[in-house]
């Protein structure tokens, strides 16, 4: 299964981003082979529509739910379309590897 | 010929002063007169406009694209296409669905689309009703639909309908900076700012010259609510060389006829000059004045 936890840079060492649709990156990591892969949010300073293009970018990675801050109202109507589970993360200033490490504990 | 009657801040004035000039203005022009509420997000001139009777009212709709799923192969051109992120595509889950809130009626896709898999259908945005007002010749009035965010699109609409060089119009716009005050006030051949000598009033002033500045567009300011605040905005008239159309000066009793609607009950005598010696000043100004004498 794979989450996306959204992030501020391209290592697992970067901050975790409180922000969705215009988060800095997007950490794909996939439970099953423990493996992940940073991929930039091209759609981070958009005039509208980041929430809708930014769901539909984790609809095509075929993202089983997305670890965020909050996520907008576009951005919420397209992943429950998709299916996509939503979490929201209150607690800022974490590191990306230790967000994983929280999920593979569970 | 169209006035604007515009200000970066709300609440400073733009209804007073274009209802007030409408009636003073039709006494002048033997009624050859049209006011234009362009503030479609929340029309309130004809509040004050008592015995303004509904003549005609129409429906303005926007098209936007539907995607058949059975004939799109989800190659994604239309959305690549799309400059306002309106269309999103999912090919492993055979979606395809425009967003009717970003979509901005351009008919890209439908160009784009090589497999005539897009039709468009028609959204309402809004309503353009016209009123006949025992004084002018009449109150045109533009009102969004609910929950739209097509604006422009309606503003863009109601100066096409009501469009009648023959005729003074008054022009009222939305508050503000952005896209549908920038259409309310294209090609209009004045514009008279309304502000308050307040810092807010100040600061959102001079976002809107910048703006006509930008449009080369004549403009005049008038200070309502002077008295209160500070002296600030007259320094930036004077180093900016705008020419201060007039002031009405801060009254409690006014502001309670405003907010009884009795806008045009009580004119006071000091208010009935200054909108007397503004509507002189407008018609010397756009050339009104000459054609006619």
């Amino acid at each position: 299964m794979k989450t996306i936890i959204t992030s501020k840079g391209n290592d697992l060492q970067s901050v975790f981003d409180p922000k969705f649709g215009r988060a800095g990156w997007f950490c794909v990591y996939d439970n099953e082979t423990r493996s992940t892969h940073f991929i930039e949010n091209s759609f981070k300073n958009v005039n509208g529509g980041a929430g809708t293009k930014t769901s539909e970018m984790a609809a095509e990675l075929g993202a089983a739910q997305v670890i965020s801050g909050d996520f907008g109202p576009k951005a919420r109507t397209m992943l429950e379309k998709f299916k996509i589970q939503m979490i929201i993360l209150e607690e800022e200033g974490q590191s990306v590897q230790k967000i994983i490490d929280k999920i593979n504990k569970d | 010929m169209r006035i604007a009657i515009a200000s970066g801040k709300g609440g400073t004035g733009k209804t007073t002063v274009a209802v007030n000039l409408y009636y003073q203005l039709s006494k002048y022009l033997e009624n050859q007169v049209q006011l234009i509420d362009c503030d479609v997000e929340e029309p309130n001139d004809l509040l004050f406009i008592p015995k303004a009777e509904k003549s005609n009212t129409n429906k303005v709709y926007s098209l936007v694209p539907k995607i058949d799923r059975e004939k799109c192969t989800f190659c994604k051109k239309c959305s690549e296409w799309c400059e306002f992120n309106a269309i999103s595509i999912v090919k492993n889950l055979k979606f395809a669905e425009v967003n009717k809130d970003l979509c901005h009626s351009c008919g890209a896709c439908s160009v784009a689309c090589n497999f005539d898999a897009i039709s468009e259908y028609q959204n309402p945005i809004g309503t353009i009703s016209e009123y006949t007002t025992t004084f002018g010749s009449g109150v045109i009035e533009g009102r969004l639909e609910i929950g739209s965010s097509m604006q422009t699109s309606l503003i863009r609409a109601l100066k096409k309908q009501t469009n009648n060089p023959e005729m003074l119009q008054l022009l009222d716009a939305p508050p503000g900076t952005s896209c549908p005050v920038v259409e309310t006030v294209s090609g209009a051949a004045y514009v008279i700012l309304v502000t308050e000598p307040t810092p807010f009033g100040e600061y959102d002033l001079m976002l809107t010259v910048e703006l006509l500045n930008d449009l080369k567009i004549p403009f005049g300011v008038i200070v309502n609510k002077a008295g209160l605040g500070n002296h600030s905005v007259y320094e930036f008239l004077n180093k900016n060389k705008i020419e201060l159309i007039g002031e009405i000066p801060f009254s409690k009793e006014f502001a309670v006829n405003y907010s009884r609607g009795a806008l045009l009950d009580q004119i006071s005598e000091e208010m009935e000059i200054f909108y007397q010696s503004t509507a002189e000043r407008l018609l010397e100004l756009t050339g009104i004045r000459k054609l006619n004498n």
